[in-house]
């Protein structure tokens, strides 16, 4: 195995070129994921990051471990099977708000409830980019900024700091882009909570969303400790402007599956003989 | 040869314990070293609805559906009915029925040799618990000729989980079963060699896969392939594998994915609908070239179709459903015994040539249950040797098109797996040149790979040949037979690998024939369409296409077959 003496995040960069726009907040996570990744030493050989569709779900390619880029909004079922199969390994998916909680929404609320030992970066900019701009589960019902809902979607946008916790996430934080040393303090606490992690970041898309630039005057660190208790943490999800960042949550609860016994008997074909 | 046959129906209510009795009967004779198949009918209902267990006792394993049956024993007239003309009688055909019931025209017309007993009242009366089904357990293994005291033990072992006072009533009502039996012996197929096995096709396949080294299994339950799962489910919790159970298909086929892309052989079970679903991600698979292996148990479609029925008609999915050209495997075991062989087959050409396959087995052979020797099994997979320098490319054009697959935690491999077209590094490119080398790259290594003498099984000689895939086998071999007592020699082959198409292989098979039938259980002659749109045939081309969920019927294929080939 390749152990890094004093990592730096610069080591943990692939040599491929981001497709990002100038500005796009996704640079930032992934400047955090290789921070997070050299503050704990992480292993290359033994890292997966796996992702689904969309301008985030790029991100794999531009970090030197092994990755997967699956379809769209599959990554968490991906990241599962492969550290059900390989507990062995450090497992992180990636992926948008369109991937994680529209067409991935399914895997999103069963891999909260599942608690494979995991941790998920969401990079929501509420919005697809790589469609070029139509709104997505967190967009505000009244964003008029596309031809595809030209009077807004209309509809509430999820929280899914709140969906998360109703599906039984055991650890949740927040993040914002603009502030790349917090979300890779984040990151690296997710990667060593024992269990699924949910880091939830705000990542600005400047090119179909400028005025996400506005954010940095009404994002906020949280200033207190996680909280434990379920009902006090729905509260404050439902009741917050969703722009609280640091760990919001974090309960104990055992992770799945729990470890393999060991064989009791490989014999498969006793029952079949007559 | 066919040899001595003997078809036996039970019929009633779901619940009512018909099947528990086909298989104890199956069962006993087995131990006395008798052959023979189980089918499973069901109506949609879980409870309540109808049941039969239809039995089919031989000399050989040339195991096809019964077409007509020389007992039934009907618990009750109204779910005998609701099996329409799926169960025929033999004229004279005996017939076990309630005392005070009577048969419907349908029956009488068979002019059967008709007994009527008071089987309810009879087994109450021998037992406070006792249940209808073991008396006729008693009764049916006492006209079989098996020992009572065998049918009891293997009862015994069935209820081994439920109350004493059960498994008592059970026994009480086997011996009042023997007890009462009609004073008939029937004659039955003479016992073969012992030391069989009695299994089904969806546990074979799961075995199949798990002794081709498979450790992850991520499945959504779907009639008629949930078995698969619950027998593979007990199979790796032994072999330090595991089973996760999906939030639906579309998790399942990307977990497999993700185990597999760990390293670890994976594969998934499902039937039509889940299939549909997969789809998009298999043609991931196939372009990651992540090896993975999805079992599909078909039944009648489409749309939710007749889920408890079986049916060939998932041929065009599984061949032709991915989006893009993604060149994978399509397979199809033969029967039940085959089911081993080719689901492992199926993991091995999967690993080795790191593409998705996809094998077609369905409800008839995947939910029936026979008594069949020790199964055939299939070489592992042996695997190229892996790089070991740091120039390595995962997709790198190779004169096979099989490159070295490394997995997270070895050392020094480093890539990103990619559904977007890649270079051979792997990094995303929508250029022309690693458009064009990627697609024949991954078309290469499939097409140009031995796959030897396993695409088909080939039997006798003829000027007709009759060509079918999967579990039609056994219907075609029977419908040959009957034409060889016409006068008519014919071959069959029946195709195991269906993608790619063995053409050069098939046509040297058909090289003496001057008359070609395919035979299917569909309606359109999907086969049909695949291979004439694959291949140019020297001879004419029939096609013998019949929807389920009857089974195909070897008597009324070499009817039509002898009809078109008059002079």
């Amino acid at each position: 195995m390749n152990l890094i003496a004093k990592a730096k995040p610069k080591d943990y960069k692939s040599s491929v070129k981001p497709i990002w726009c100038p500005g796009c907040g996704h640079f930032s996570v992934l400047n955090a994921v290789t921070k997070a990744f050299a503050a704990l030493s992480i292993e290359k050989d033994d890292t997966v990051l796996v992702s689904g569709i969309g301008c985030s779900s790029r991100l794999p390619a531009y970090v030197d471990s092994y990755g997967f880029h699956g379809v769209h909004g599959r990554g968490l079922a991906v990241a599962q099977g492969l550290k059900v199969a390989r507990p062995d390994l450090t497992v992180l998916a990636l992926g948008g708000d369109g991937d994680g909680f529209s067409i991935g929404g399914n895997h999103f609320i069963h891999a909260c409830r599942r608690n494979v030992n995991i941790t998920y970066i969401a990079m929501d900019n509420e919005v697809y980019g790589m469609t070029k701009g139509q709104a997505s589960p967190t967009t505000a019902a009244d964003w008029d900024h596309s031809k595809l809902t030209p009077h807004g979607p209309g509809v509430r946008p999820f929280k899914p700091a709140a969906l998360a916790l109703a599906s039984g996430a055991p650890w949740i934080a927040r993040g914002y882009s603009g502030n790349p040393n917090q979300v890779a303090r984040l990151i690296a606490e997710a990667i060593e909570h024992p269990g699924f992690s949910f880091v939830h970041v705000l990542s600005q898309c400047i090119t179909f969303c400028p005025e996400q630039t506005d954010w940095k005057a009404v994002v906020r660190e949280r200033e207190a400790p996680p909280l434990v208790d379920a009902d006090e943490a729905a509260s404050l999800f439902h009741h917050e402007d969703g722009f609280q960042t640091g760990v919001l949550y974090s309960a104990a609860r055992n992770a799945w599956p729990p470890e393999r016994t060991g064989a009791a008997s490989t014999d498969l074909t006793g029952g079949f003989k007559v | 040869m066919t040899g001595k046959q003997l078809s036996i129906a039970i019929t009633g209510a779901g619940g009512a314990g018909v099947i528990s009795v086909g298989e104890l009967l199956l069962q006993a004779s087995a131990k006395e070293g008798g052959r023979g198949l189980l089918r499973k009918a069901f109506g949609p209902q879980i409870r309540g609805g109808e049941s039969a267990a239809l039995l089919k006792l031989t000399e050989t394993e040339r195991y096809t559906p019964a077409n007509e049956y020389d007992l039934l024993l009907a618990f009750d007239w109204n779910n005998f009915s609701r099996f329409g003309d799926e169960i025929r009688l033999v004229p004279g055909a005996v017939v076990i029925c309630e005392e005070k019931s009577d048969p419907p025209e349908e029956v009488l017309a068979a002019q059967p040799n008709l007994i009527r007993l008071p089987m309810a009242q009879l087994a109450s009366s021998a037992h406070a618990d006792g249940r209808v089904n073991m008396f006729a357990l008693g009764l049916l293994g006492k006209l079989l000729g098996l020992p009572g005291d065998s049918l009891s033990q293997l009862a015994q072992q069935k209820l081994k989980n439920k109350p004493e006072a059960y498994r008592e009533a059970a026994s009480t009502c086997i011996t009042s079963g023997v007890k009462n039996a009609p004073d008939m012996v029937l004659s039955v197929p003479a016992p073969g060699e012992p030391g069989a096995w009695y299994i089904s096709g969806n546990q074979a396949a799961g075995l199949g896969a798990l002794e081709a080294g498979v450790r992850f299994v991520a499945a959504y339950p779907i009639t008629p392939a949930s078995d698969v799962l619950e027998w593979m489910a007990g199979g790796l919790e032994k072999l330090n594998g595991d089973l996760v159970q999906a939030e639906d298909e579309l998790a399942a086929i990307n977990m497999t994915i993700g185990a597999a892309f760990g390293g670890v052989p994976s594969f998934t079970a499902t039937s039509g609908p889940g299939l549909a679903l997969m789809t998009e991600s298999i043609g991931l698979a196939v372009a990651s070239e992540t090896p993975v292996t999805i079992l599909n148990v078909m039944r009648g479609g489409p749309s939710t179709g007749i889920p408890t029925k079986s049916e060939q008609s998932d041929l065009d999915i599984a061949l032709h459903g991915l989006h893009g050209d993604a060149p994978h495997l399509v397979l199809a075991p033969l029967d039940i015994a085959d089911c081993v062989y080719t689901s492992a087959w199926a993991v091995t050409l999967a690993q080795s040539l790191q593409t998705a396959a996809i094998v077609l087995s369905d409800q008839f052979i995947g939910q029936s249950t026979a008594v069949i020797s020790e199964p055939k099994r299939c070489a592992p997979a042996v695997l190229a040797e892996q790089e070991q320098d740091n120039s390595y490319l995962r997709y790198r054009l190779t004169e096979s098109g099989v490159s070295t697959l490394a997995a997270p935690g070895d050392a020094e491999q480093r890539f990103t797996a990619d559904g977007l077209e890649h270079n051979e590094k792997g990094t995303p490119s929508a250029r022309d040149d690693d458009h064009q080398r990627q697609l024949e790259k991954r078309a290469r290594k499939l097409s140009d790979h031995d796959y030897g003498d396993a695409w088909a099984r080939i039997e006798g000689r003829g000027t007709v040949a009759l060509v079918c895939f999967g579990s039609a086998s056994a219907a075609v071999s029977e419908a040959a037979e009957i034409l060889s007592g016409q006068g008519i020699s014919a071959c069959t082959v029946s195709l195991r690998l269906l993608a790619p198409l063995q053409q050069v292989r098939l046509q040297a098979a058909l090289a003496n024939c001057d008359r070609v039938f395919v035979v299917e259980q569909n309606h359109s002659g999907q086969l049909f369409r695949y291979l004439r749109s694959m291949m140019d045939f020297k001879q004419p081309v029939h096609r013998y296409s019949r929807a389920g969920p009857v089974p195909l019927s070897g008597h009324d294929i070499a009817a039509a077959v002898a009809q078109e080939s008059k002079p």
